[in-house]
């Protein structure tokens, strides 16, 4: 780089490009990054490429190790277990995304008003909370699919629906201490409601927190969806998540250690990187939280 | 002391209050009732269920017919299994999911506390690197994966250990072993940390200027400080131990509880699961009011919040 282009990078320091340079410093997490990136790309784009198709069975072919033309072999239907893996994939990072903007939404809203209210309104929605936390919550994510099917809506839906909660208290705590700034007292002397207080003026100051929460709820989303389909009350057939690869390789280990290897790398890596980026991100969008 | 175990207790009351009430009003807002749906439910059964749940009854009854069994103790008929009732499925199951609950807690416990101890006085060190590289790992090892590791390795290739049942001296060694061994990666970064942040307070270098040696140094000064993070994650890893004992059993075919909760779900027995979820759910809150109390009695501070 110039010397140039280094005072130029200097003088436009936001807080994003200082995070950024932060991230970029911390070896690992770039590197936990750059795993995560190449493995949503596969993900998405990897089937296209293949010249099998996850669903579509070759009986003749059937339980086969990983060889030059099946990587990582096939099951016991005769389907590329490297295409199964990476459709798989597709959808277990869609319930992590997907359940992770549900609990975005919801835990931001709560917290933030929560937050902003103060009070008695405050007082109540975050003992509503400490109750909820106590409720063990893969018991009702189970019974909300056992009485309401096991739809992937549903599934988004139930994750979703539990795991606002870290969310709330964070960005409640955030909020309650910024409303008492002199910027929220401008914006309610030019007479603003507090629907654009907390969403326009409020929220903007939060978002380093909430993303790294967020990305801190991806990996533990995605351990409750394999844990369900793990269970065989996830996702079901004929979709098929890393969870439910796993449970079927498991069964199958002695013979075809294969099918349990390849889906548990690629979950393992996936929620190790995740975890990871968490950290990194973390550090460097709040430097004084870094931990040891 | 007195006002915060009344508040606390209050607070475990209401939370067992609001589960036994969302259970209920999920079960009455499934479109059609889930126990009047279900066509293979023989007479008997079916009269069982009334006169448990009062189906015929107006939702308000119900509801408190429900609360007036629960007082009592009676979870209900099962669904599926005519004649059975889920307090006779608890009662063959619940003591073997308790053993494997406790055992892998000790084994969690002891694990990681001295891993975390470790690598918090050897900070930096290898001493550091390896046990919270192998926490590292473990974290992201989820059960379900290290389960199946497990027992491949000592089950099928070295033939150490059965990988299956509940009946040989030897059979709580895997599931209890998996189970903990997740949770000693949590318990070990925990301590690592809690240790952390009590050494590097102003009274640790005064003791050291003083001259108390590097093993007392630990144990009388940093420990009770250091371990206080630990017990505040006691509770949310009570929780998680019951949710990981659905995976556990499964995988070693275990007869817990937890096998019979998430059978129940597969086949959609109703009264079982929701049998079941009370009663995980009350136990969780019990256990999580006595995590509550241990922390307050080593914690003056915690009172006074």
């Amino acid at each position: 780089m110039s010397a140039e282009a280094e005072s130029a990078t200097e003088q436009g320091s936001s807080l994003w490009k200082d995070a950024w340079a932060r991230l970029r410093r911390n070896r690992l997490a770039t590197f936990c990054l750059g795993v995560l990136v190449a493995i949503t790309l596969l993900c998405l784009f990897g089937p296209f490429f293949s010249p099998y198709k996850s669903n579509v069975q070759d009986l003749d072919y059937g339980a086969q190790g990983p060889s030059a033309s099946h990587w990582m072999g096939t099951d016991e239907k005769g389907r590329d277990m490297a295409t199964r893996v990476l459709v798989g994939g597709r959808i277990s990072l869609a319930v992590g995304a997907v359940a992770t903007f549900v609990a975005l939404l919801i835990g931001v809203s709560y917290g933030a008003i929560s937050g902003y209210a103060g009070g008695r309104t405050d007082a109540f929605m975050m003992r509503v909370v400490d109750i909820l936390y106590a409720i063990p919550f893969l018991l009702f994510v189970i019974l909300l699919t056992v009485l309401f099917g096991r739809s992937l809506l549903i599934l988004f839906a139930a994750i979703g629906a539990v795991e606002w909660l870290t969310m709330a208290r964070m960005v409640r705590a955030q909020t309650a201490s910024l409303r008492k700034q002199e910027f929220v007292e401008a914006a309610v002397s030019l007479g603003l409601g507090w629907p654009r207080i907390i969403f326009r003026h409020l929220l903007p100051n939060v978002l380093g927190v909430i993303i790294v929460y967020a990305t801190l709820t991806v990996p533990s989303i995605m351990l409750l969806e394999a844990t369900l389909s793990f269970l065989g009350l996830g996702v079901q057939p004929p979709n098929s998540s890393w969870g439910d690869l796993i449970k079927q390789g498991a069964t199958v280990m002695d013979s075809e250690p294969w099918r349990l290897f390849f889906p548990a790398l690629f979950f393992s890596l996936t929620l190790f990187s995740l975890n990871f980026v968490g950290d990194g991100l973390r550090d460097a969008l709040d430097p004084r939280a870094a931990k040891d | 002391m007195l006002r915060f175990v009344l508040k606390r207790l209050l607070q475990a009351i209401v939370t067992l209050w609001a589960i036994v009430t969302l259970t209920f009003v999920l079960t009455k807002s499934v479109p059609g009732d889930p126990f009047s749906q279900e066509k293979q439910i023989s007479e008997s059964t079916r009269a069982q269920l009334n006169a448990y749940y009062g189906l015929d009854q107006p939702v308000v009854v119900q509801y408190g017919l429900l609360f007036q069994r629960l007082f009592k103790g009676d979870l209900g008929p099962s669904m599926r299994q005519p004649g059975t009732t889920v307090n006779e499925i608890v009662r063959d199951s619940f003591p073997v999911s308790i053993t494997l609950g406790v055992l892998s807690l000790a084994i969690a416990l002891a694990v990681g506390i001295p891993a975390g101890i470790l690598a918090a006085a050897r900070k930096n060190t290898f001493f550091d690197y390896l046990p919270m590289g192998f926490a590292m790992a473990g974290i992201c090892l989820p059960t379900f994966v290290l389960g199946p590791i497990l027992s491949y390795v000592f089950g099928l290739k070295l033939q150490w250990l059965s990988v299956s049942g509940w009946s040989r001296s030897t059979d709580w060694i895997l599931p209890a072993s998996t189970l903990g061994l997740f949770y000693a990666a949590y318990v070990a970064r925990i301590v690592r940390g809690g240790m952390l942040e009590v050494l590097g307070q102003d009274f640790i270098r005064t003791a050291r200027a003083k001259g108390v040696g590097s093993l007392r140094l630990i144990t009388r000064h940093t420990l009770r400080g250091g371990l206080m993070p630990l017990v505040s994650f006691l509770g949310p890893a009570i929780a998680g131990l019951v949710s990981g004992s659905f995976v556990i059993e499964n995988i070693f075919r275990v007869p817990g509880l937890g096998k019979h909760f998430v059978q129940a779900a597969q086949a959609a027995d109703y009264s079982v699961v929701i049998g079941t979820t009370l009663l995980f759910g009350s136990l969780i809150i019990v256990l999580n009011f006595l995590v509550d109390l241990i922390q307050a009695l080593m914690d003056p501070r915690q009172r006074i919040s």
